[in-house]
């Protein structure tokens, strides 16, 4: 399993796998959770529209889902309660499924996409997940404080006169291209699931928030790990396996 | 002697129009200003303006340049559900956990969502009043305070101030308000500074 063959691949997944529980921790600090799901299904849909259009899909999946994540600001005010969120995953969808109907190329990928293709992983999307995971963390450590307060305190930056913007901003973009990135490596319901489920059991459970996110990256690196080795072993799907395990891991932890 | 921290000259505050009456004070350094009356006067709403949420539709509110606010709503921190403990919430803003009652003190490692209201009320009570900040804006403090948590808020006050800054504090406790202000404002249709 760890010629390189594997390796590559599970080392990609691995870095996903210390970053995006980390980042289900904040959304649903947020109550933004449907936002993986959102962000996913854009990101699906942009690097479709890419293909089509003789781009780089990694490229339009990353630049469909930083889109979404500075505009869904712009409509925040007439979209609040999670409707962005959710208008973002059905147009996403929709637009990914008219055109894997429409076109061969991108009906390939969009399988490709929304059943996970970790195992294909090569050394050129490790040098681009492994560099933003890296990014992504240190981001999400500086942007940390500031989402707490605005969580527990909502009127610190008026009372401060400090503006809110870039930390939201900050933050949309990270969580856009993180998912866009997983969305591209482990699938839509890889992704989600390790977005999803370790940050459940966290609320649930942790004692803190800093053990909490401790936790939440134990969760996913043993989740991940134990999937990776499983589907090998099965010859199974990757993101099938993760999926149901973790939800076995939430439903005996929390 | 430095500047005032506030000074207001017939203020008149509101959300989508003017909803309190024409409102004179200043405030020092090191002192206390309480605003007290009935229901719907307008008390939350003169807070809310100072704080930058409501607006100032006539007067002159005059705030000393670089003036830090925090602000204390009477909202409850909506942490349920929410990983944090005590001293997880005191670090975000600054607050030294110095001073807090027994009670509290040793409650600091738990989970904000595993004590009670009152335990809960006060700990972001305390986050807010100890932050470093040169005026701290604080609406219906004694809510879910028994006698213990108001003779406790009354020392800290009291403290917060000696150390510097003011604070401007809504209640209709009239007993905490004559007990722990330097200056009250009675809201009324012309309100009576007392």
């Amino acid at each position: 399993m760890w010629s390189d063959l594997f390796l590559l691949p599970f080392l990609t997944g691995l870095c996903l796998a210390l970053i995006l529980p980390v980042l289900g921790c904040f959304l649903r600090l947020r109550d933004e959770w449907l936002a993986a799901l959102a962000y996913a299904h854009v990101a699906a849909a942009g690097a479709l529209l890419a293909l089509v259009g003789g781009l780089s899909p990694a490229f339009g999946g990353m630049a469909a889902a930083a889109l979404a994540g500075a505009s869904k600001r712009v409509f925040a005010r007439r979209l609040a309660g999670g409707a962005a969120f959710a208008l973002l995953l059905l147009a996403g969808w929709a637009v990914a499924v008219l055109l894997a109907a429409n076109q061969p190329l991108a009906e390939r990928l969009g399988h490709a996409l929304f059943d996970g293709q970790l195992y294909f992983s090569g050394g050129a999307q490790l040098a681009l997940v492994a560099p933003w995971a890296v990014f992504a963390g240190a981001m999400l450590l500086v942007l940390s404080r500031h989402l707490l307060l605005a969580r527990v305190y909502p009127d610190h930056f008026q009372a401060r006169h400090l503006r809110a913007w870039p930390v939201m901003l900050g933050f949309d973009l990270v969580a856009a291209l993180t998912l866009a990135l997983a969305t591209m490596t482990m699938g839509v319901m890889g992704g989600f699931a390790l977005i999803f489920v370790p940050a459940w059991i966290v609320f649930r459970r942790a004692p803190g928030w800093r053990r909490g996110l401790l936790l939440a990256t134990l969760v996913g690196v043993a989740g991940y790990t134990a999937a990776f080795m499983l589907a090998l072993w099965l010859d199974q799907p990757f993101g099938p396996v993760l999926a149901l395990l973790l939800i076995v891991l939430g439903l005996v932890i929390a | 002697m430095s500047a005032p921290l506030l000074r207001a000259r017939a203020l008149v505050a509101g959300w989508q129009g003017p909803a309190t009456a024409p409102l004179h004070f200043v405030l020092e350094n090191g002192r206390i200003l309480g605003l007290t009356g009935p229901n719907g006067v307008g008390k939350t709403t003169i807070l809310s303006a100072l704080a930058g949420r409501a607006r100032v539709f006539s007067g002159l509110l005059e705030m000393r340049p670089g003036l830090r606010l925090a602000l204390q709503t009477q909202d409850v921190p909506p942490v349920a559900g929410v990983p944090l403990t005590g001293r997880e919430l005191l670090e975000l803003t600054a607050a030294p956990a110095d001073g807090l009652p027994p009670w509290l003190g040793g409650r600091l490692d738990l989970r904000l969502d595993r004590l009670s209201g009152g335990q809960r009320h006060y700990l972001a009570l305390w986050a807010i009043l100890q932050a470093p900040a040169d005026l701290v804006l604080l609406d219906e403090p004694t809510n879910n305070l028994d006698a213990a948590g108001v003779a406790h808020l009354v020392t800290a006050l009291r403290e917060r101030v000696a150390s510097g800054g003011g604070v401007v504090l809504v209640s209709h406790d009239h007993d905490f308000v004559a007990q722990v202000c330097d200056q009250v404002i009675v809201l009324r249709e012309v309100p009576d500074v007392v």
